[in-house]
């Protein structure tokens, strides 16, 4: 079985020709729900202006646009505004501990708390129209599209050998040739040959822990959503507006791409970028992490001379 | 004009900061405290990760002493003797402290535990103080010099063997009070982000019964060390001390010491005392409230090991 499910994976990046698609049916003995992605010529590229951004003791936040070309679109679609196409920038996936407190013998007490395995440190997303209007839930969910169906897990809590992990999901650098595959169908052919879709309820996109959590990185500005932030500057060309927040963190962001067709998704294309800090406070930085106690000495240096200078010259008596 | 600061990683006003170290500055050169217990707060509520808070509050707090032990050592007002029995029981509270903190930390509840802590030692320091000095002030009224060192009048203290001579405060204790007091301060140092001078001036008037003189240039001296042990031990295992940050509190600190120490000499003792008892039941009962009080959000985030992510 994990075999079979692996030689289907690799066969993946090719997955909307219609001979795969044969393939990958046979082996799970059952139609695939309509997620699958249709044949389209539909070619979908995506560049970054910059490929690294680098925060300096100014830094209060950007705004990253994103351009993308859309070639060998069907006009006639594309004149009814039926192709849609989200843009994301997920930030460095780390382990968080969500906290809840209650009141204990009158305290508020941290009590509760649940850890989830990956989350984007930030979630940026520009949308053509409102996700609910782009895809259907199901589609959104399978794809971690949007803050409310973001996953925060990079594996799902059970599930057949071989078939749990989602290697691709927003992972930094995902092989080239499964970018064009959304998690959604590898979890949908993982689980028609091997059972169930495992959906945790608590740590799923649903549950209040995770739900806390996003409204939590919401109104700090690190997830946010805008729709109608992609636009059409000619027939083939886009660009997408993101807005990075002051406190971005640093590490690998991933900008992904999604194209859809009448509510179909149809392909992704993606883009590392990557986040630094720069100048005196990047060397500040690094010389903490590395050199921990000799900054400790010197920050007390530092404190004494000020402290003496400071009363040299503003002494009052 | 904002900065980024590159520990606590956010971007925040210089004038707002430095204008935060003075004011703590002033109080610090008044009462002779170190002003952690204030910064630590202030810090928090200006959006900077606890831990950072605390870590660089102790760094904050050495430039701030430093600068009013140098104005009470030319004074003579500070005991070297006693100073620095206390500090050798506060290195070693320290370390322990630091070690205490990291665990708090992993396990989610050091916000808890310092909460904690400041609302049972500044409310109960602080009402105790007040108490003691509003009567020392109707005594003096009368008569008086306001100081609270009654001659003949001793405490179980002062019958504890291993007794040590110090001159400047005109003392004859057994160093275990000092020692152990040293150990608390140092403890409370590592875990509050603080000197510990409000524990320690509070003490050496009360339990110890130095001059209120002495106490404050003694205290200072003494909390110099003790946060600079805190700041190497914080940057060495947590790595939660911000530099740029330190120095913006600092260069307010030390201009708010030197008119807080002028300011000090124009009051009296009793009052001094009465007004740091407000200012520690005040900073007490807002940590106190935030305890009770339902919260905002009873959600938070942080990494496993305890960070705030």
């Amino acid at each position: 079985m994990k075999g079979a499910v692996q030689a289907a994976s690799l066969g993946l990046g090719a997955i909307r020709r219609p001979a795969v698609l044969a393939l990958a049916s046979g082996f799970a003995f059952a139609p695939l729900p309509a997620l699958a992605q249709q044949e389209g010529n539909e070619t979908f590229e995506i560049g970054l202006s910059t490929g690294t951004i680098s925060i300096t003791s100014d830094f209060t936040g950007a705004r990253l646009v994103v351009f993308g070309a859309l070639d060998n679109a069907d006009p006639k679609l594309l004149r009814q505004q039926r192709y849609d196409i989200v843009v994301v920038l997920v930030g460095p996936r780390s382990p968080v501990v969500v906290r809840e407190k209650e009141r204990t013998f009158g305290l508020w007490i941290n009590r509760g708390s649940e850890t989830f395995d990956a989350v984007p440190g930030s979630y940026a997303l520009a949308a053509t129209r409102p996700l609910g209007d782009v895809a259907r839930r199901e589609l959104r969910e399978r794809l971690s599209l949007g803050i409310e169906d973001l996953r925060l897990d990079r594996a799902p809590a059970a599930g057949p050998p071989g078939t749990a992990a989602d290697p691709a999901l927003d992972d930094p650098d995902p092989a080239k040739g499964q970018a064009n595959v959304s998690l959604g169908e590898r979890r949908a052919r993982a689980s028609v040959g091997g059972g169930p879709v495992p959906e945790s309820d608590e740590n799923g996109p649903g549950g209040r822990y995770a739900e806390a959590l996003k409204r939590i990185r919401e109104a700090k500005g690190l997830y946010n959503q805008s729709v109608g932030t992609v636009q059409f500057v000619s027939p083939t060309l886009f660009r997408a507006d993101l807005y990075l927040p002051a406190d971005l963190p640093t590490g690998t962001h991933m900008a992904r791409a999604y194209l859809f067709r009448s509510g179909v998704f149809i392909r992704e294309s993606s883009e590392p970028l990557y986040v630094r800090k720069s100048g005196f406070e990047s060397y500040i930085d690094d010389v903490a992490t590395r050199y921990g106690v000799l900054y400790g000495i010197v920050a007390v240096l530092l404190a004494i001379f000020t402290g003496w200078f400071g009363r040299l010259v503003f002494k009052r008596d | 004009m904002n900065l980024y600061l590159p520990i606590a990683e956010i971007s925040l006003n210089v004038f707002v900061l430095v204008g935060m170290g003075a004011a703590v500055g002033f109080i610090s050169g008044l009462f002779g405290v170190g002003g952690g217990f204030l910064i630590t707060p202030l810090l928090i509520f200006y959006n900077i990760p606890p831990a950072v808070a605390v870590a660089t509050g102790a760094n904050q707090v050495i430039a701030a002493s430093f600068s009013g032990a140098l104005a009470h050592y030319r004074r003579g007002t500070v005991d070297l003797r006693l100073g620095t029995v206390l500090l050798s029981g506060g290195f070693v509270g320290s370390l322990a402290g630091v070690l205490l903190f990291t665990l708090l930390r992993r396990l989610g509840q050091l916000d808890l535990v310092v909460s904690l802590l400041y609302v049972v030692f500044l409310g109960g320091i602080g009402g105790l103080m007040l108490v003691e000095s509003l009567q020392s002030m109707l005594r003096a009224r009368s008569q008086g010099t306001g100081e609270i060192r009654r001659p003949g009048q001793h405490s179980w203290v002062h019958g504890l063997p291993l007794k040590m001579r110090f001159h400047r405060s005109k003392l004859y204790v057994s160093v275990i009070p000092v020692l152990v007091l040293g150990f608390l301060i140092g403890l409370l140092a590592g875990i509050m982000g603080v000197g510990g001078g409000f524990i320690a001036v509070p003490a050496m008037i009360y339990l110890l019964r130095v001059p209120t003189s002495v106490v404050i240039g003694t205290s200072l001296f003494q909390i110099i060390f003790t946060a600079a042990a805190t700041t190497i031990l914080q940057a060495a295992t947590n790595r939660t001390v911000d530099v740029v940050l330190a120095f913006l509190l600092m260069l307010g600190g030390v201009i708010g010491a030197q008119f807080g120490t002028e300011a000090g000499r124009k009051l009296r003792g009793d009052q001094l005392r009465a007004l740091l008892a407000l200012l520690v039941l005040a900073v007490g009962l807002r940590l106190g409230w935030e305890l009770v009080a339902k919260p905002d959000e009873p959600f938070s985030i942080s990494l496993p090991t305890g960070e705030i992510g």
